[in-house]
């Protein structure tokens, strides 16, 4: 192989050059100084605006529906800022995307603290990405609400003060789905199939809980790793007719295809993650290169619901964010990724409603300690935040997919917790959303 | 030349060298003011950017170290690496794990530890390498990449599995924070600091380099790069060089990733896939294989131009995804544009370019003088 001559009178030239381009660089590089920040107010807030900011997977492996929840967001955020505002100051929302890269979500998280000076960050999305800047994110002080991803690891009020949970976390939804299959299906073999890191984990453990014994095979498939045969063959060895999937929707599609190959037709329980039936369907279609068409093969399959989904039309809150999605939408349809997005936007307007005016970074974290629990909005049940607890919704229920792509459901609403929490009935009246769709109004 | 005789008076057309001039032909004295010249730069640059940038320069500095590497290797030694990134993964996790300890060693101890252990991975990789060439050799090394991170899963209990390891970044000591105090009155933050640490590691890194280029090391690297026929009848092993060449590279990555890990804060399998392979191979191609200022260059076009196309397109309108997704689009565009226009690469262009104007003014005067 010959690559580039370089005969040795240039080296000197090379060196010299480099030097001076290494210069010329850093020079360029420097643009202007930080601005100065003026008013005593915090980053990202002035007189008739809000700066916050969320990192999300727009392109690459992650992208399809979770790119579409900063849609959501901003569709929201556009819907008040048409309406007023909060306490006439619009919102200003960007979403950077770290392709779920923990590297790159550094690096747009820096651009979102340091440069965009945003007042908080809201909705990150992932586990290992979001895990990333947690710890640069508390040291700066900046407020880091409702993480989209249900690990545990954002209920640490004591070490990351200024960082808070959102959906029901996954150990909680691993118990209520044991609890289920222990009490409507005592006989079954349980099979798990689940990703490899807190999503399977976590999930498997809390469903353990309620029916270690009834479990005949635990699999994990590692994320990126396409060849799934093996992990849905040692199930269908050991014999379980219900398999619980902790895993993204992709392997939802790669599992039910995979099955499909292998002749086995257990009963599948997917936790919500990977339950999307309209995102399932289409990569179903794209992975099978159009043999399988449809949503129909999710029809039967289990799975849980802790917000309204896209097909509960007659819900007050589907019908309100409908309005908001024709209002600010592109067109598209209303999906539920989009939804998820609403909500976490509903959540965050509320909370900065509640600051009222003294909103600051100080006066958000401290009003979503003190009056969070009480939020009503699309979640099911309620949030868990306290002064001691950062975590978010919960609880949910459980849901069985319908042929017409809408969901039945399975069971009432159950409230519980990570650890040896009771699993129990909630019986609070759901919360309807308000006549403007703006909180408090 | 005249190399001949030494006992005949010079003739009287030279010049005799000044002092200055000896000085600079040694190579280890010219080294050592070039990488000075771009510590100055280099404090000079962080002093006068805002915090933003510092960490974008800290970003720079890591793959142009890693570039350095791949460019020794791929550019003096002929050897082609898709592995490198998972040669930095193993910097970032030996970082991470030095760093998680109770009471943790000093940052430039752990560097040199991660250092240390990426070229003993380098050795074994490289041993297989050394019998491989072209695109088997290729194909090695991305199998490396592939497979390394995934380690990390395997041994879940110390390599923190798919959420990885958090990496509590070196707090600045006392005398940093006053000398930044009394260099230019900012504030010393941590990310300052980092951004600092940064700027020494690229320094130490590049006066490695430049003396590799021109080391006896150096030459036979790229005689067994040229030739390996020849080089081996010349009595040069190429067993042997292969695998320094792979070595030493590995080093590099190595430290790029201990960089990388107390900037980034995490060591995690997704940061190190494929992408990071090819993203640094790019970066050396964009800026011309064997280049030193290209790896620099090349770096630079990896951190800068993304966020910029980003933010270009976010202001001409375009939604947020869409923005997203014109950074990789223009990136590879530009590679083509490169490749098709610059196949040396942007230095290798530049200075053929300026190489090709001097000859022809020297021409000019040669027959003007006549």
């Amino acid at each position: 192989m010959k690559i580039g001559h370089k005969p040795a009178r240039r080296s000197r030239r090379l060196a010299l050059g480099a030097a001076v381009a290494a210069s010329a660089l850093l020079v360029a590089a420097c643009g202007g100084g930080s601005g100065d920040d003026g008013g005593s107010n915090d980053p990202g807030l002035t007189e008739d605006s809000i700066k916050i900011g969320g990192h999300f997977p727009l392109t690459g492996v992650a992208a399809p529906g979770y790119s579409e929840i900063p849609v959501g967001h901003k569709a929201y955020y556009d819907y008040v800022n048409a309406n007023g505002g909060i306490d006439g100051r619009e919102i200003e929302f960007i979403a950077k995307d770290d392709g779920y890269n923990p590297a790159k979500t550094s690096e747009v998280v820096n651009e979102l603290v340091l440069q965009d000076e945003v007042f908080a960050v809201v909705s990150g999305l992932g586990t290992p990405t979001h895990q990333a800047v947690t710890d640069f994110l508390n040291s700066e002080g900046v407020p880091d609400l409702f993480v989209s991803s249900g690990s545990t690891l954002w209920d640490q009020p004591e070490d990351l003060p200024e960082t808070f949970g959102w959906q029901p976390d996954y150990e909680s939804e691993g118990k209520i789905i044991g609890k289920y299959i222990a009490e409507n299906m005592p006989d079954a073999k349980v099979g798990i199939f689940g990703q490899d890191d807190e999503l399977g984990e976590d999930g498997a453990r809390g469903l353990r809980q309620f029916i270690d014994g009834q479990v005949v095979a635990e699999e994990k498939y590692v994320s990126g790793n396409t060849d799934i045969g093996t992990q849905i063959g040692k199930l269908q060895a050991a014999g379980a007719d219900v398999v619980v999937g902790f895993n993204v929707p992709s392997y939802t599609a790669l599992s039910q295809l995979t099955a499909m190959a292998l002749n086995y037709k257990p009963t599948w329980f997917y936790s919500n993650v990977g339950s999307d039936a309209t995102l399932v369907g289409s990569l179903l279609e794209e992975f099978s290169e159009g043999a399988v068409k449809g949503t129909s093969p999710l029809t039967g399959v289990y799975t849980t619901s802790y917000i309204p989904t896209n097909t509960d039309t007659e819900d007050p809150w589907i019908q309100m964010f409908q309005k908001v999605w024709d209002e600010t939408g592109d067109g598209s349809p209303l999906t539920n990724y989009k939804i998820y997005g609403m909500s976490e936007a509903y959540t965050f307007v509320q909370a900065a409603m509640a600051a009222g005016d003294d909103l600051s970074r100080e006066s958000i974290v401290s009003v979503i300690e003190e009056e969070g629990a009480d939020f009503e909005g699309p979640n099911l049940v309620p949030y868990r935040y306290s002064e001691d607890r950062h975590a978010g919704i919960g609880g949910m229920k459980v849901v069985q997919l319908t042929d017409d792509g809408s969901v039945e459901d399975k069971t009432p609403l159950y409230q519980t917790d990570v650890g040896d929490a009771p699993v129990e009935e909630y019986t609070g009246e759901p919360s309807t959303p308000p006549e403007s769709g703006i909180p408090g109004e | 030349m005249a190399t001949a005789a030494p006992t005949p008076p010079a003739p009287k057309t030279e010049t005799k060298p000044s002092v200055l001039n000896r000085a600079w032909d040694l190579n280890l004295v010219r080294n050592l003011l070039i990488c000075l010249a771009v510590l100055v730069v280099g404090v000079i640059a962080l002093e006068s950017t805002d915090a933003f940038q510092n960490t974008q320069l800290t970003s720079l500095a890591y793959y142009a170290i890693a570039a350095f590497g791949l460019t020794a290797l791929t550019g003096l030694n002929g050897q082609i690496s898709l592995g490198h990134g998972a040669l930095m993964a193993v910097g970032a996790y030996t970082t991470a794990l030095f760093l998680g300890a109770e009471e943790p060693l000093p940052f430039p101890v752990i560097a040199l530890a991660a250092v240390v252990v990426t070229s003993l991975v380098g050795v074994v990789v490289g041993a297989a390498a050394a019998r491989l060439h072209g695109p088997y050799l290729a194909g090695a090394t991305l199998a490396l990449a592939v497979a390394l991170p995934s380690l990390a899963l395997y041994f879940k209990e110390t390599l923190g599995g798919d959420a990885g390891l958090k990496v509590s970044s070196p707090q600045a000591p006392d005398w940093f924070v006053s000398m930044i105090e009394t260099l230019s009155g900012n504030l010393a933050s941590s990310t300052k600091y980092v951004a600092y640490i940064a700027c020494v590691a690229l320094v130490v890194s590049l006066f490695f380099v430049l003396n590799l280029k021109r080391s006896k090391v150096g030459r036979h690297w790229r005689a067994v790069r040229d030739n390996d026929v020849a080089a081996e009848i010349a009595g040069i092993h190429l067993g042997r060089t292969r695998v320094q060449a792979f070595v030493i590279s590995a080093a590099y990555a190595g430290l790029a990733g201990a960089v990388m890990a107390i900037a980034v804060r995490l060591a995690a399998p997704s940061a190190f896939t494929i992408v990071l392979s090819l993203s640094v191979l790019t970066a050396v191609v964009i800026g011309g294989l064997g280049s030193i200022t290209g790896a620099v260059i090349g770096a630079a076009v990896l951190v800068f131009l993304p966020p910029w196309v980003t933010g270009f397109a976010t202001d001409s309108g375009l939604s947020d995804t869409q923005a997203a997704e014109m950074a990789p689009l223009v990136y590879g565009i530009v590679l083509v544009l490169v490749m098709l226009l610059a196949p040396g690469g942007l230095m290798g262009t530049v200075s053929n370019a300026w190489r090709r104007t001097r000859q022809r003014r020297l021409a000019k005067q040669a027959s003007s003088a006549s």
